[in-house]
């Protein structure tokens, strides 16, 4: 598939690609698209967008275009933090760069997928996301392997930074093979009146993901929201959660994770930190066991000043008896009944799905309540 | 509709309900009385099938057809359906899906259901989130009127419900009964005259105060577990509001000619 130009038509790749795309919320048909970025292993196939006002480029393409970008490059996150960091400073890597021009807005997402196609192969990636001034940008972005492929490795640096006024609507979804280890880190500032808005989703197997993305408010009035999904199929450990760092006044932040455990291991966790007078902010930590698994939940809260509000809720569980004989008082049968508050569990207040991942997420969960049952 | 023969109950092992004996005909309405504590919501969980409420002796016979071992999304399915007083919150369920998952694939305009119940802008509100007494009972009401059961278990339906409510609510129960002509009355032929006659109710209240606004055809009262006297709803009604439980019980076991 190198062959492939970045102009790749993508209606014609092969059923069982397009289905896993589909699944990680990327749409191959051209009039769902606004803008598409695929990048397979380290090779950028496919790179375009149709709107004015918004740029897709492969990121070294971009670093070669703009010399500005090395005040982005490498800002948020420290090449030297890790050995994950240091692998992707040091070794070959590609990635994206997407940045919104002040005042521009976008409806259909632009869509980013990062494939493993090679067994083994070790992914590293760098994308750098900007919305300009008043700008409104949504992504989403699928994390996945090609079919057959169950062992690699993902490490993925990604920096966004949104200007005063601007928006930046975030969906990542995983979908990896069996055998997969992920690393990705993450760092966002926000600068006045600025949102950023995040969903993450992770739903099937995957050996280990560790990610903590850090947002920084750092202009008067910005909004973080970190909403992750998440099950832990059997084998799967996924260590989980992110901070919003308050430093300017009249900042908020949510964190809401959802965790469901089929079996396998989940560590979420979520911080808030209140560095100045006249913050607020909420963490909410859900999880739920369904037969056996293991849950831990880290909830933290670091207030730096008085006239801070932040609070948290953390609930660990199983499903309620009493839920599911409501609902079967209605007719509903114990599978269909379990699946219905499963599905409410994860999906609570969950904004911007596209459809197919939406679709992706009732049958995961619906696959899920039959495997229990 | 209703049979239930000489039932005793179990919760964790204690008597709850003791030799039971019940009938409830097609296109009755049956207002059941009691004291708080007396077993009135344990008889209601029990025909409608709850594991926690262990049968140790006796029927319960529906539609003809022994049902005492059947789960409860069976009698569901059979046609029997049940008003909960404290229904459980259910987050991430929207009320709208849950009355849609209630119609079980029947063309019901969920929309103009919500509206006669004021309950619109309460749809999209996740399952009992919330909610007052009065908009759970709504709420309630509302799954009712979809899922169309032909016999209705309703549980204290006016306790919580403010007054300008509590009509609201009455007319709805007739309703779900088929009490309500949609026709002036003699517009009605005589086969949907029998049709709206088809449902049968149990309600349960301690306070009696929704008979004002449904009538009930007969009355019987709990006591302890036990099934005492019958008759009419209303003389009932009058002799708890005069002597209280304790001294009509005493006095209507004394008329067994009354059952």
């Amino acid at each position: 598939m190198s062959e492939r130009g970045t102009e790749y038509d993508l209606t014609s790749l092969p059923e069982e690609e397009k289905k896993i795309l589909a699944e990680a919320g990327i749409e191959i048909a051209p009039e769902k698209r606004e803008g598409t970025f695929i990048q397979q292993n380290l090779e950028v196939v496919h790179c375009e967008v149709k709107q004015e006002g918004l740029e897709v480029l492969p990121i070294k393409e971009a670093l070669q275009k703009y010399d500005w970008l090395n005040d982005y490059f490498w800002q948020g996150i420290s090449p030297d933090k890790d050995e994950y960091t240091m692998a992707v400073k040091e070794g070959p890597f590609n990635g994206y760069f997407i940045r919104a021009l002040s005042g521009v807005k976008n409806i259909i997402p632009i869509q980013a997928a990062l494939l493993i196609a090679t067994p083994g192969f070790q992914q590293n990636v760098h994308n750098i996301v900007i919305v300009e001034e008043g700008a409104e940008l949504h992504i989403i972005t699928g994390c996945l392997t090609a079919p057959h492929v169950t062992q690699g490795v993902h490490f993925g640096m990604s920096e966004f930074y949104i200007k005063k006024g601007g928006k930046l609507t975030y969906t990542m979804v995983h979908r990896w093979g069996r055998d997969v280890v992920v690393r990705p880190r993450t760092a966002v500032n926000v600068e006045e009146k600025g949102q950023f808005i995040s969903n993450y989703i992770t739903l099937g197997e995957v050996k280990s993901v560790q990610s903590f993305p850090s947002v920084r408010l750092e202009g008067e009035g910005a909004v973080a929201r970190l909403h992750s999904v998440l099950v832990a199929p059997s084998g799967a450990h996924l260590d989980i959660g992110g901070e919003v760092i308050c430093a300017a006044p009249r900042t908020r932040a949510e964190i809401i994770s959802r965790a469901m455990t089929t079996g396998g291991e989940v560590i979420s966790r979520g911080r808030l930190v209140g560095e100045v007078k006249e913050v607020k902010g909420h963490l909410e930590c859900k999880g739920l066991i369904l037969k056996k698994g293991f849950i831990h939940a880290i909830p933290e809260l670091v207030a730096k000043t008085d006239e801070v509000e932040l609070s948290h809720e953390a609930a660990v569980g199983k499903i309620a008896q009493e839920e599911i004989e409501y609902l079967m008082a209605r007719g509903l049968d114990e599978e269909e009944a379990t699946s219905v508050i499963v599905r409410g569990f994860l999906e609570a207040d969950i904004e911007g799905l596209p459809v197919a991942l939406q679709k992706k997420l009732d049958e995961v969960i619906e696959q899920t309540s039959k495997d229990l049952l | 509709m209703l049979r239930l023969e000489d039932l005793t109950v179990e919760i964790n092992g204690k008597h709850v309900l003791t030799n039971i004996n019940l009938e409830i005909k097609k296109g009755e309405l049956l207002v059941l009385f009691g004291p708080n504590g007396s077993g009135k919501t344990s008889l209601l969980m029990t025909i409608m099938g709850f594991p926690r409420y262990k049968v140790v002796k006796g029927r319960i016979i529906f539609k003809g057809k022994d049902i005492t071992n059947l789960p409860v999304y069976e009698r569901a399915k059979m046609g029997i359906g049940i008003s909960f007083q404290r229904p459980p919150t259910i987050t991430g369920l929207k009320t709208r899906d849950l009355v849609k998952l209630c119609t079980h694939g029947r063309d019901i305009d969920i929309e103009a259901l919500a509206k006669e119940l004021n309950f619109t802008h309460l749809l999209d509100r996740d399952v009992n989130d919330g909610l007052s007494g009065g908009e759970i009972k709504r709420s309630e009401l509302l799954q009712l009127m979809a899922q169309q059961p032909d016999l209705v278990l309703l549980d204290e339906p006016e306790s919580g419900v403010d007054l300008e409510n509590i009509a609201l609510i009455g007319e709805t129960i007739k309703k779900i009964l088929g009490r309500t002509p949609t026709k002036a009355l003699a517009y009605r032929s005589l086969k949907e005259e029998k049709l709206e006659k088809k449902k049968s109710g149990l309600i349960i209240t301690h306070t009696g105060h929704i008979l004002r606004y449904v009538p009930a055809d007969k009355g019987r009262i709990l006591y302890k577990g036990k099934m005492c006297v019958g008759g009419n709803p209303f003389e009932i009604l009058e002799q708890i509001s005069k002597y209280g439980y304790q001294e009509c019980i005493r006095c209507l076991n004394g008329e067994q000619n009354m059952i």
